[in-house]
């Protein structure tokens, strides 16, 4: 069984290529993280096969109705954005707005949602008048509480605290632990070692390796790909990962 | 739901007010006798022929205003959008004033409003192929500024070639806005395409509700984007247009009243829609009753009323939110 089945997928900018030929499956159970420098086409590539740009090659998520597809898949997006000063628990509520479920089964899962963030004692705080990083964990938890299949998030723990990346990450590892799916970019390396089971490292439009951490994240593949070198090793404490310095 | 049935009450009571509002002395109960009465005495007349529909056209108007207003600062995320902003409201004005112009206005009695109607349409025409179908909304602004200077110019050109001072003064005082003497025949006018226009922004809650979270993240929870934004285009228009048409253009409702009433429906935008239309009607016939007891024998334009009471309110609401604005 498949949740995401890319084929051929590019995507051009003009004349000029973001995406390249990318074909990739990912199945329920994976968290996998998308990694790669500024510029490599990992955000391209997500909105892409959501359907949200328009492209050559087939994804099974944009062949689908916007409707089917907002029950498969929630897209957490890299821009922040929270427009009105609604409470908390009014955003996340926004997504059920895909679902046509009874007010207990929404309910459920926006209180769902809530603790999974460890957001419950903010549910009634206005969203605008909170720190960044707690609006990020509010973003977060509107994607939870969309209840789907597959969760695709853009680098969503850029600027949280230590303590709610880890959080977030368990999260998303606990999601895919119960048959779900997660496809994250990240731009934490060693987060991506310790919580992904699987990360595909993307370069100039195309995947250059795609595996476990410890086969993908090897040193050729970081100096090709990041132009760094780094220590990666296997602790009693589970995978250790540090950027040590820039490769001239 | 208390505040839905709090701004019904006050619509009510200002629909009232304004019924037995006037120039003609005669007491509240006699007047109410009259409304309903079929005897053709001259004051079952003023009732029913210019009080009635001068107050339909208020509650019409103003809710027309209202909730375009919340659903052009819904889809663009701004609190500061309103909706002449697509450019509608100016043209229809320029089709008003051509009308007049030419002297059709006076040829027969509908081709002031029919003419704004139809610059309307021609200005809707061309929002939508300057914008094209799946621009961003970024687009959509700057095609309505272009639209609406377009249209300003050609105001402009129409009184700056006036034959004289009396035609051009007839332009001017149209376009400060005013509900006096209008008839059934305007309602009977407007209150189509204003139907539209509401099915059309009603129905746009959940999209409105879910760009919240910006475009993309709407997109992806099953917003069509290119359907919301031609009903919002299309709908708008039509209430903006058949308003302007009928009244000449009226300020600031469109922006003051979803600004209000945003902390009552906890700022979502779907509950605002509606809450506005509400606001709208009743801010609308509560300047219009002002402007007749303010000063009965001057004829103050609703248009000059309402901005001289929305700008201080504005100010005064930007000077009470200048902290939490970001």
């Amino acid at each position: 069984m498949t949740v995401l089945t890319l084929t051929d997928m590019s995507v051009k900018r003009g004349a000029c290529p973001v995406i390249e030929n990318v074909s990739l499956t990912l199945h329920p159970g994976e968290c996998v993280g998308l990694l790669g420098p500024n510029g490599a086409g990992k955000t391209t590539l997500m909105r892409a096969a959501l359907g949200l740009l328009a492209h050559d090659g087939t994804s099974s998520l944009a062949q689908m109705t916007s409707m089917e597809r907002a029950r498969a898949c929630a897209w957490l997006p890299q821009a922040r954005e929270i427009a009105w000063p609604v409470s908390v628990e009014k955003l996340v509520r926004l997504g059920r707005l895909p679902h046509s479920g009874t007010k207990a089964e929404d309910a459920a899962a926006v209180a769902g949602a809530l603790a999974q963030m460890g957001l419950q004692a903010y549910a009634q705080r206005t969203a605008t008048q909170l720190s960044g990083g707690e609006q990020a964990r509010v973003l977060i938890a509107r994607a939870l509480a969309q209840d789907t299949p597959m969760m695709m998030a853009d680098e969503p723990i850029a600027g949280l605290d230590p303590a709610a990346q880890i959080a977030t990450m368990r999260v998303f590892s606990d999601l895919a632990a119960s048959g779900r799916t997660v496809l994250t970019s990240l731009h934490d390396l060693g987060l991506a070692a310790r919580h992904c089971t699987r990360v595909i490292m993307l370069y100039q439009g195309g995947i250059v390796a795609d595996g476990p951490p410890a086969e993908v994240m090897t040193p050729e593949n970081l100096a090709q790909v990041f132009g760094i070198l780094a220590h990666y090793e296997m602790t009693d404490r589970g995978p250790v990962f540090q950027t040590l310095d820039i490769l001239e | 739901m208390k505040l839905t049935a709090l701004l019904i009450s006050l619509c009510l009571v200002l629909f009232v007010t304004s019924l037995v509002t006037g120039t003609t002395p005669v007491s509240v109960w006699h007047s109410f006798a009259s409304l309903f009465a079929t005897d053709g005495s001259p004051m079952s007349v003023v009732m029913q022929q210019i009080r009635l529909p001068r107050a339909l056209l208020a509650v019409m108007i103003g809710a027309s205003l209202g909730v375009s207003g919340a659903a052009m600062q819904g889809y663009l995320r701004n609190p500061l959008a309103e909706p002449g902003l697509i450019g509608v409201s100016a043209a229809a004005g320029l089709g008003a004033v051509l009308a007049l112009q030419t002297g059709l206005a006076a040829a027969f009695a509908l081709a002031l409003p029919l003419s704004a109607l139809l610059a309307a349409l021609i200005a809707v025409a061309m929002i939508l192929s300057l914008a094209g179908p799946g621009g961003a909304a970024l687009t959509l602004i700057l095609a309505g500024i272009a639209i609406s200077a377009l249209a300003s110019a050609f105001t402009s050109l129409v009184l700056n070639l006036s034959p004289n001072p009396f035609a051009a003064a007839e332009i001017v005082f149209w376009m400060l806005g005013s509900l006096a003497d209008r008839s059934f025949a305007h309602v009977w006018l407007a209150l189509p395409f204003m139907a539209v226009g509401w099915v059309l922004l009603g129905s746009l809650g959940r999209g409105l509700d879910a760009l919240t979270l910006g475009e993309d993240a709407a997109a992806a929870m099953g917003v069509r984007l290119t359907r919301l934004r031609l009903a919002l285009v299309i709908g708008t228009a039509a209430c903006v247009g058949a308003g302007t048409a009928v009244a000449g253009s009226i300020g600031f409702v469109g922006l003051v009243v979803p600004h209000v009433l945003r902390p009552f429906v906890g700022g979502q935008p779907s509950r605002l829609l509606w809450a506005s239309a509400l606001g709208g009607a009743a801010m609308v016939l509560a300047a219009d009753i002002a402007v007749r007891v303010a000063l009965p024998d001057r004829d103050l334009k609703l248009g000059v009323l309402m901005a001289l009471v929305g700008a201080p309110l504005f100010l005064h609401l930007i000077y009470k939110t200048r902290g939490t604005l970001q």
